[in-house]
């Protein structure tokens, strides 16, 4: 039976312009006569025009899902199936990528193979957690879909209170900023909490992410209640001779301007024969020297990350952003990522049983204090994790010759090693 | 029917998949063992690992939603041209890498003629970060995939010019839970009008206590109407953030003519120079204007030049403006500065100027 043709005036004026159109995309799909998705997308894209008209969206959430897991579908049902009764179930399938978005052809093609089948065509690449969006697929379908998905080596991701899919930059694979082994932290750290994330019982979501640098390619800073960070103990690599070339290049003003009076702690000085003063103690890190003399400067060999926590969007106190929890920790060895996935390991416990029911992490750190979730992980405290020290006198110091008697151990220790 | 059924095939938890099986060879090769890169061009990083081995990355934006013959069609040109490797970035970017550069500008060529635009690398405006909008989302005041389509046919040169300052983070978000992220500038929905209730159906469909928990005002209370338990909402409190909508559709918050679009600046996520920080709004009151939304996007243009304009090279766009501080700002974007401006949140204070420095 021939549909009749769907008039769609306002998205079409998306197809203009230069930049690659989504519905010029969308139409395809609807005019691919033959494909069980056509008269899905046929009526997506009526639905989708009656959203530009009304400028209402007409969505509900619901219950859908695979055997075994609580989370991982975006169930979506229309509220105006009546006149688009094709796409009434279009839910969304959240696919955990591989590490870093790497994929080869055979493997891409052979998603779009499953999604031809028993889904809508069309896919997001990616979400804002991270997740495959595989985006439009019936109630009765999930299930198969699911199982092909997870014949090829995929599993679904996170959805509601519970962990969620997480990302790691390109990092090591192309990366000469790399500090640590990104996309094996994230596996390691993630994989270890899929049942939190395939059946979610958290008070709330709880996201970690993956840089591999302060440069934080993932935005990990912010969009993680547990951001991993890489970072170096030692000394900034610089090539005196490289350096010489780039003030050459961009001239002694240019260079000052752009390079030594950019650096936060004014760590760097230009000496008189063009070679590079750095005062590594004040360095903290921040990449912008190495960024701009990516050929000339590097970051050093002992090298590790830090561990920011809390960082989330407004809802419910308001903005936070992550704030250190870890300054420093070597990633060498085995035993490294072991630690951070024990680290992980006790965050996520201590959210599960101290967060109130749709608390994130950074705000019952807000509502309990930083020194009690310190002291319930088992991380000391560390000037590292203070813009400044307390300004107000109001607090009880009864135990202050206990606690200067731990700071005293602890630097004994770290003497020692 | 058939005597024993088959037992329910249960799935395989096998969590985040290894890269390493879909990793360019190169790659893999010298995983964790890079040494430098540069920019050759624009759309194009050149690295050379430690090995003497150098690899070639073009970067391609998409338009993220993307049918199955446009994925397919961007696999053809990898196995044609580029060894038949993708990677995608966070802002949807495509990346093919390329182990001889001999390859690298039939592939910039092949990519244009398919209107995949080359660029997105070093000072330039990357694609926008967005999230799903009416498309797919159950509470979207807007469609961010037709915003940031709009947005990036204006910006096109920038994407394809390191012209920037330094690198432009955009984002857009389809409510106040701002999926989109921070960003050197955001486009997100502001409502401006408290939910409009439908008593009738909030006590089958809401779990009340959890609403009433989720006000970050406790504007909201039981009560009755009708003689069914419903909830209802101080207007006078009301932030019109719209918190109370998911977990209770009848709550409803989206309006076609007062759900606006806010623009926020200098949100930054990295490290890098300054400590990051969050986007500050700076124009309130823009129409939803389906399907274009020019005005939201001559703001954003009008901004985006003025940093251009101004920016010293390396400024993200909070370090720009900390530089020329908000009242040079507001005068260079010709944007007005309001009360509303005025940070009244917790810790609100923070934001208040507490020096005698000011600029004259």
């Amino acid at each position: 039976m021939a549909t009749k043709k769907l008039e769609t005036p306002l998205l079409d004026q998306l197809e203009s312009g230069p930049w690659p159109s989504f519905v010029t995309g969308l139409k395809k799909l609807a005019d691919d006569e033959g494909k069980s998705y056509s008269p899905i997308m046929k009526s997506l894209l009526g639905q989708l025009e009656h959203s530009y008209e009304t400028r209402k969206g007409f969505w509900k959430g619901g219950t859908v899902g695979v055997r075994g897991y609580g989370a991982g579908i975006i169930p979506r049902f229309s509220e105006v199936a009546d006149k688009f009764p094709e796409s009434s179930e279009f839910h969304t399938m959240r696919v955990m990528p591989p590490a870093g978005m790497h994929y080869n052809t055979k493997v891409l093609r052979e998603l779009c193979d499953v999604w031809e089948e028993y889904g809508s065509g069309l896919i997001a690449l990616h979400g804002q957690s991270g997740d495959i969006m595989m985006q439009g697929i019936s109630s009765a379908n999930v299930q198969p879909a699911f199982d092909a998905f997870n014949e090829m080596g995929f599993d679904l991701g996170g959805a509601g209170a519970g962990v969620r899919t997480s990302m790691s930059c390109v990092g090591a694979a192309r990366c000469e900023q790399s500090c640590y082994d990104e996309a094996k932290a994230m596996r390691m750290v993630i994989n270890n909490m899929l049942d939190d994330m395939h059946r979610p019982s958290l008070p709330y979501k709880f996201k970690a992410k993956f840089s591999g640098c302060a440069n934080d390619c993932v935005n990990a800073s912010h969009r993680s209640d547990f951001a991993v960070l890489g970072t170096w103990k030692d000394d900034i690599k610089v090539d005196q001779e490289e350096i010489k070339v780039k003030v050459a290049e961009l001239g002694r003003k240019g260079f000052n301007d752009q390079v030594v009076n950019m650096c936060p702690t004014r760590a760097l000085s230009l000496n008189d024969d063009d070679t590079l003063e750095i005062d590594n103690q004040s360095c903290v890190k921040c990449m912008h020297c190495i960024n701009v003399c990516t050929k000339a400067m590097s970051v050093g060999d002992e090298k590790g990350v830090t561990i920011l926590i809390g960082g989330k969007r407004t809802l419910k106190i308001g903005d936070l952003m992550g704030t250190v929890m870890v300054p420093f920790h070597k990633m060498d060895t085995e035993e490294d990522y072991e630690w951070l996935v024990e680290l992980s390991e006790n965050v996520l416990e201590f959210f599960a049983d101290n967060a109130l029911e749709h608390e994130r992490t950074g705000e019952m750190i807000e509502r309990i204090g930083l020194v009690n979730f310190l002291e319930g992980v088992g991380v000391d405290v560390d000037p590292n994790m203070v813009a400044h020290p307390r300004t107000s006198s109001y607090v009880r110091m009864d135990d202050w010759d206990e606690e200067v008697a731990k700071w005293n151990e602890r630097k004994g220790t770290a003497a020692a090693e | 029917m058939s005597e024993a059924q088959e037992a329910p095939r249960m799935p395989d938890e096998c969590g985040v998949p290894d890269p390493m099986p879909y990793m360019h060879p190169a790659m893999i090769k010298n995983y964790g063992a890079w040494d430098w890169h540069d920019r050759p061009q624009v759309g194009v990083l050149h690295h050379v690992a430690k090995s003497g081995d150098e690899v070639w990355t073009i970067k391609a934006g998409t338009q993220r939603q993307m049918d199955v013959y446009t994925i397919r069609n961007l696999c053809d040109i990898a196995d044609e041209f580029a060894d038949g490797h993708v990677r995608f970035t966070t802002r949807s970017n495509i990346e093919y890498t390329v182990s001889d550069e001999a390859k690298v500008q039939p592939l910039i060529d092949k990519l244009e003629g398919e209107g995949f635009p080359v660029g997105g690398t070093g000072n330039s405006v990357s694609m926008i970060s967005h999230t799903q909008g009416w498309l797919h989302c159950d509470i979207p005041g807007t469609d961010a995939s037709g915003v940031v389509k709009s947005l990036m046919d204006a910006m096109y040169h920038e994407f394809k010019h390191e012209e920037m300052p330094n690198r432009v983070k955009i984002t857009t978000s389809c409510c106040q839970i701002n999926c989109g992220g921070q960003g050197d500038i955001a486009i997100n929905i502001q409502h401006t009008k408290p939910p409009i209730i439908n008593h009738d159906l909030v006590a089958n469909m809401c779990e009340r206590p959890a609403v009433v928990a989720r006000c970050p005002v406790a504007a909201i209370r039981p009560a009755l109407v009708n003689g069914k338990p419903t909830l209802e909402v101080d207007e006078k409190k009301c932030i019109c953030c719209g918190a109370c909508f998911p977990p209770c559709p009848p709550m409803q918050i989206n309006d076609p003519e007062h759900s606006k679009l806010a623009i926020w600046v200098g949100g930054k996520h990295s490290s890098t120079r300054s400590k990051p920080s969050f986007h500050k709004l700076v124009v309130a009151g823009i129409p939803n204007s389906a399907p274009r939304w020019p005005e939201a996007t001559e703001v954003v243009l009008k901004i985006l030049y003025a940093y251009k304009e101004g920016g010293r090279p390396w400024e993200r766009m909070n370090e720009w403006i900390d530089r020329i501080g908000w009242p040079r700002f507001f005068e260079v974007t010709g944007l007005p500065f309001t009360k509303f401006h005025i940070e009244d949140w917790r810790g609100g204070r923070n934001a208040l100027n507490a020096s005698s420095h000011v600029h004259l």
